[in-house]
């Protein structure tokens, strides 16, 4: 093992019901298929082993519903994981028992991501989403039970019907409920979905009213003593640092490795993306050949580029020493002038300086980075 | 041919009441053109003209009917070609009036009819599509043996679609209409009613020999504007080009010059032989100016050189247009246009997308101004933002504006004239039922949008011509748009003063909806001078930020993130504002915006 890459995704994408709202790679059911994809993902992971650093520091399990996969192929394929700093396992509230707690647990896994979405439950009914609020509590137990001390929740605001004080209800039952880790997401209406083509008027219509929920999940959290520290994620503040880190690695632009059904790795200046149809993937790799991907060529301006839309997702200054060919020093100091960031020498360099976003910046970082791209 | 078997005839009618279609049926009846040859509207060449159902450059064409030469002029048929319409008749020695049965006679039509009787003209009247139901033949005829002071019983009944009545068409030409008494002997003289331009024959004049005769190669001088040139080929159209030898007086046709510039030769202008030249040319030649003007950029500012080359070859077809560099600061280089009215404009602009593919901002139209500074000079601004700060008066073109509506529309069409700061001038009852409303007004008023509220606030009925009369002073301000404490000059206007404060606070209310929420608050204001006359806050974004962003979809964000940057590329900055073209255009419909 001679690679550099320190950063494991894994997709499995199997579901027993694929949500209105979802335009990830999934399969739905076919449970027969779990055991011979585990197979297929762990040729493939011999085949690009070399790539892997002698330690890596994480491992994320993601779907999909990984937890809805057919339990001994999910220990097979979790004991034939490398073992990680950090290893997530997303899952789906109404997938975790004591069982599944203690079979994670046994394999190295020591944080889970999951899918709550709301505590609402005619939201719930709404996104399609099968677990109830009873569920998830049900799952932080047994959870804890299985000593999780780093469980991650999923919220979703801007669902059609959500009130403001639905969105309040929700916050304030998942601080209740004390997760270590917080993603709230907005809402997307993702082309060709079919929540998009029942929803999708609604969802546009209700832009302005979103500028007030993202401030109300901000306050809220940070009012909690959550650190914001990535545009849409949050975590505890305390002594441990609770952010996520493999997805640390993704917003500051680190190379990961993806393997599975549709996943994409970013390896030396290469993008690739695996094939996201079941039959391409499994077939070559059962003869012990790679999948069918898409490369894309990442030439240096790019990730200039993809550094700053990423690291200003961050609440940590971005430094300019790897991004300045990418700025356009005009926009950046309209954008100083009119505080939506701060320029300061970074951490222990005299001489190079770093940006940061203020508060008002953060939330228009999207349009922030469109304007500091040259 | 002697001048006894020669008529020259044009046909004056409204838009769609016919005129195009009655040209073809002549051409049938007279068998000048093989029927495998017989396109619908044979006179109408270009596409858009076709496409839009009107006549942009007038034509003629010659057909032989019982032993007699008939030569059909085709005059345009909207009120910013006047000019050329006057030319046109001029060339005759009759007109048909030709009037749809079932819509009556509109103001255009009305106001073409007048100019042919200035010109003497033999008005022969005609009730066309009388088969079509809900036509009111004898309605139509009253109407226009009252207009001509004529018999009802003269006016013929036509349908040119079925071809009914057609041949009594050509026979009241032949007894009606006067021949042609020009004096073949007198040196030669030649009225240029139109011309074209041919990339490879040069401009083509059309000319109707008054005295004399010309010969082909012979040299020949434009006597107002002193070009010379030599008849390289002498014809008429029948309607194909068929050359001859020589044009004689009476005689209308073609001259191919070789000349390169159109604006060398322009319509009204005589010819004459450059050997034995007449003494005096004939009446009535005016160089038209053009009243109306407004910006032209390319929406891709790198298209500019395209711009520039489109605008060099239309203006060879079309000795009208006028156009000059003009540098925006909001909107980059473009070049200021002069046109002879809305039409013209609408015109040029569509031949500049579609026969040269250019995507065009088109600013919102002014006209010219007269502005007599405190020295007494006068100058000539096209411009609003040319306006000076310093100035003694201004001046504003005028026009009479003829409005013909059902009776019960007069209410409604005086209240928008009195909005549009109109003189009343006099009204005359039509018919029973129809009224002829006459107004002064200033030119800018009806630049914008005053022809369609007119339609809408008279359900369509109403129908309007002009006829410019002169510059008047007027108590005109310009009005500045700030946005962000920035003037953009491609958004000032000029306004009388009583309005000023009405359309400044129209305007940055419209600018506020059109231009799109930024990162920081941009106040929109309208200013007079430096008095601030109207303001809005476009208040600021407060998220604009992708909800989540993972290893796997990197790349679809950052395609995302380059389109949006690519869209702030095409949006204009104006300081530290984007502003999109569209607002650009918010001048345009401050009234509503029905466009």
């Amino acid at each position: 093992m001679t690679g550099r890459v320190e950063h494991l995704y894994v997709h499995v994408p199997f579901c027993a019901h694929r949500c209105g709202y979802c335009d990830f790679v999934t399969a739905v059911g076919r449970r027969e298929e779990h055991a011979p994809y585990v197979e297929a993902l762990l040729v493939e992971l011999a085949l690009e082993r070399e790539l892997l650093a002698p330690e890596l520091k994480t491992v994320f399990v993601g779907g999909g519903t990984p937890t809805f996969t057919e339990s001994r192929a999910l220990a097979r394929l979790l004991e034939s994981l490398p073992a990680a700093t950090e290893v997530t396992v997303e899952a789906n509230p109404e997938t975790v028992t004591a069982e599944l707690g203690r079979l994670l647990r046994r394999h190295g896994v020591n944080r889970v991501s999951l899918g709550v979405q709301s505590f609402r439950p005619h939201l719930l009914r709404t996104l399609e989403r099968r677990a109830g609020p009873d569920d998830v509590r049900r799952a932080v137990y047994h959870l804890r039970d299985a000593s999780f001390d780093n469980i991650s929740f999923d919220l979703i605001y801007g669902i059609p019907g959500q009130s403001a004080s639905d969105l309040d209800r929700d916050l304030s039952e998942a601080l209740a409920l004390e997760p270590e880790h917080l993603s709230c997401y907005e809402l997307e209406a993702k082309r060709g979905t079919r929540f998009t083509y029942a929803h999708g008027q609604e969802l546009a219509a209700q832009a302005e009213t979103m500028e007030a929920y993202y401030e109300r999940v901000v306050e809220t959290l940070t009012t909690a003593s959550y650190r914001w520290y990535e545009t849409a994620n949050f975590c505890r503040s305390e002594a441990r640092d609770l952010r996520a880190r493999h997805n640390l690695a993704y917003w500051s632009g680190s190379d990961y490795l993806g393997i599975g059904l549709g996943a994409v790795s970013t390896v030396g200046g290469r993008r690739s993306r695996n094939t996201a149809r079941l039959s391409l993937y499994t077939g070559p790799l059962m003869r012990g050949a790679r999948p069918a991907r898409e490369v894309e060529a990442l030439p240096e301006a790019v990730r200039r580029r993809e550094r700053v839309m990423l690291g200003l997702r961050l609440d940590e200054p971005l430094p300019l020493a790897g991004v300045r060919g990418a700025l356009d020093d005009a926009a950046l100091a309209r954008l100083e002038r009119g505080g939506l960031l701060t320029r300061a020498p970074a951490d222990g360099a005299a001489v190079d300086e770093a940006i940061s976003l203020t508060a008002r910046g953060r939330f228009l970082a999207g349009g922030v980075a469109a304007e500091l791209i040259a | 041919m002697d001048q006894p078997h020669i008529r020259n005839f044009s046909i004056i009618a409204h838009i769609d009441h016919g005129k195009s279609t009655l040209a073809d049926r002549v051409l049938e009846l007279t068998d000048a053109v093989a029927d495998r040859d017989m396109r619908e509207q044979v006179l109408d060449t270009m596409e858009l003209e076709r496409e839009r159902g009107i006549t942009i450059k007038a034509q003629a064409v010659r057909v032989l009917w019982k032993g007699h030469q008939l030569n059909l002029i085709d005059t345009p048929g909207h009120v910013d070609f006047t000019y050329e319409v006057s030319r046109s008749l001029q060339a005759c020695e009759g007109s048909l009036l030709l009037v749809d049965a079932a819509q009556g006679i509109q103001a255009q039509t009305l106001a073409n009819a007048y100019l042919a009787i200035e010109n003497n003209l033999e008005i022969v009247p005609v009730a066309n599509k009388i088969d079509l139901p809900q036509a009111d033949p004898d309605g139509a005829a009253a109407e226009l043996a009252q207009l001509v002071g004529d018999d009802p019983e003269n006016v013929l009944r036509i349908s040119a679609k079925t071809g009914v009545g057609v041949g009594e068409v050509l026979d009241a030409i032949v007894e009606r209409i006067p021949a042609p008494s020009g004096n073949r002997e007198a040196p030669a003289r030649a009225l240029i009613f139109d011309s074209s331009y041919d990339q490879y024959r040069g401009v083509v004049a059309f000319v109707r020999v008054v005295d004399g005769s010309f010969r082909t190669r012979e040299p020949l001088r434009a006597m107002a504007q002193g070009t010379r040139f030599e008849a390289e080929e002498l014809g008429f159209f029948a309607p194909t080009r068929q050359a001859v030898e020589s044009l004689e007086a009476g005689e209308v046709g073609y001259v191919i010059t070789g000349l390169k510039d159109v604006s060398k030769l322009r319509v009204g202008d005589t010819l004459t032989s450059a050997a034995r030249p007449a003494s005096d040319p004939l009446p009535g030649y005016k160089d038209v100016k053009p009243m109306v003007f407004a910006g032209l950029f390319p929406t891709d500012s790198d298209d500019y050189p395209e711009l520039r080359d489109a605008l060099e070859k239309l203006k060879l077809n079309d000795g009208a247009l006028f156009y000059e560099p003009e540098t925006s600061q909001a909107l980059g280089f473009g070049f200021r246009c002069g046109f002879l009215g809305l039409l013209h404009m609408e015109i040029v602009r569509e031949r500049l997308e579609r026969e040269f593919d250019l995507d065009l901002l088109v600013t919102a139209p002014n006209v010219a101004y007269n502005i007599i500074t405190p020295s007494g000079e006068s100058v000539e601004v096209h411009n609003p933002s040319e306006m000076p700060a310093e100035l003694e008066r201004v001046e504003e073109p005028y026009i009479k504006a003829s409005i013909i509506v059902p009776k019960e529309f007069v209410g409604p069409v005086m209240e928008l004239n009195n909005e549009r700061r109109g003189r009343f001038d006099h009204m005359e009852y039509l018919s029973e039922t129809r009224v002829l409303l006459s107004y002064e007004l200033p030119l800018a008023e009806i630049v914008l949008d005053y022809y369609d509220q007119l339609k809408s606030q008279t359900r369509g009925y109403a129908s309007f011509d002009y006829d410019l009369i002169g510059f008047r002073e007027g108590k005109l301000v310009r009005v500045d748009v700030l946005i962000a404490g920035d003037s953009v000059d491609a958004l000032s206007l000029i306004v009388h003063r009583d309005n000023a404060y009405a359309r400044g606070k129209a305007l940055v209310e419209r600018l506020r909806v059109e231009i799109p929420r930024q990162m920081f608050d941009v106040p929109v204001q309208a200013a007079i001078g430096s008095r601030v006359i109207a303001r809005e806050t476009i208040k600021a974004k407060r998220k604009d930020v992708l909800a989540k962003c993972y290893g796997g979809d990197i790349t679809r964000k950052r395609k995302l993130l380059e389109k949006q940057k690519a869209g702030k590329k095409r949006m204009k900055q104006v300081g530290a504002v984007e502003v999109p073209q569209e607002a650009f255009l918010a001048v345009l419909n401050l009234d509503g915006g029905k466009r």
